[in-house]
């Protein structure tokens, strides 16, 4: 089975980003792909531990899906990590300044990456951006 | 081998049922055979392209009724 990395950014609030970043990530890890996530900005209040909130819609694909049966997007990070092995982690810088000690995310978070690692794990890989 | 699994999936949308597979078919021992449900037509053709790269055997698909029924062999 062929192995690619796949390095996936999420920064958005957006639902729609949001679960495009987990499809893509809980996808890629089970299908052999070597999977990191980098999350910062905006998306990062969602995974604080036991965070519930509802991620607001872009547009109407978004308001359709909150009412539909589809997959949570912080299961589908979650599913990446337990079934794909995928690896998770936040950004330092954002963790800083939103104040969020180690430890105060979900558990299949890893631990803080700076952009220097970030930068040299995803190379030669596929890079997507939500 | 032990009786076929059921994976129903019915009312999830992708990649839903695909994960749904990919958690039952490691509880699973090898030759074992799983048969998904699934109401969402996309992952009814993705199932297959999952099994297919990642190399266990895809022993048929079906519908009934608006339900998919997948029918899956673990082989490794």
């Amino acid at each position: 089975m062929e192995s690619n990395k796949i390095s996936i950014v999420v920064l958005s609030d957006k639902r729609e980003q949001l679960q495009m970043a987990g499809m893509i990530a809980s996808v890629g890890a089970v299908s052999g792909n070597e999977v990191l996530v980098f999350i910062s900005m905006n998306a990062m209040r969602y995974f604080v531990k036991g965070a519930d909130e509802k991620a607001p819609c872009e547009g109407p694909v978004g308001e359709l899906m909150a009412q539909k049966n589809v997959p949570p997007f912080k299961m589908l990070f979650e599913q990446a990590v337990t079934l794909g092995d995928a690896k998770i982690h936040p950004c330092s810088m954002a963790m800083d300044v939103l104040g969020i000690e180690q430890g105060g995310l979900e558990d299949y978070i890893g631990e803080a990456m700076g952009l220097t690692m970030f930068l040299d794990e995803c190379k030669g890989g596929q890079v997507w951006s939500f | 081998m032990a009786e076929k699994k059921l994976v129903d999936a019915r009312g999830s949308f992708c990649p839903g049922p695909l994960m749904e597979l990919i958690a039952a078919i490691k509880m699973v021992e090898i030759g074992d055979e799983l048969e998904v449900l699934s109401t969402d037509k996309g992952s009814a053709a993705e199932i297959p392209q999952w099994l297919k790269k990642v190399g266990h055997e895809h022993l048929g698909s079906h519908e009934e009724a608006g339900v998919w029924h997948v029918n899956v062999k673990r082989t490794k």
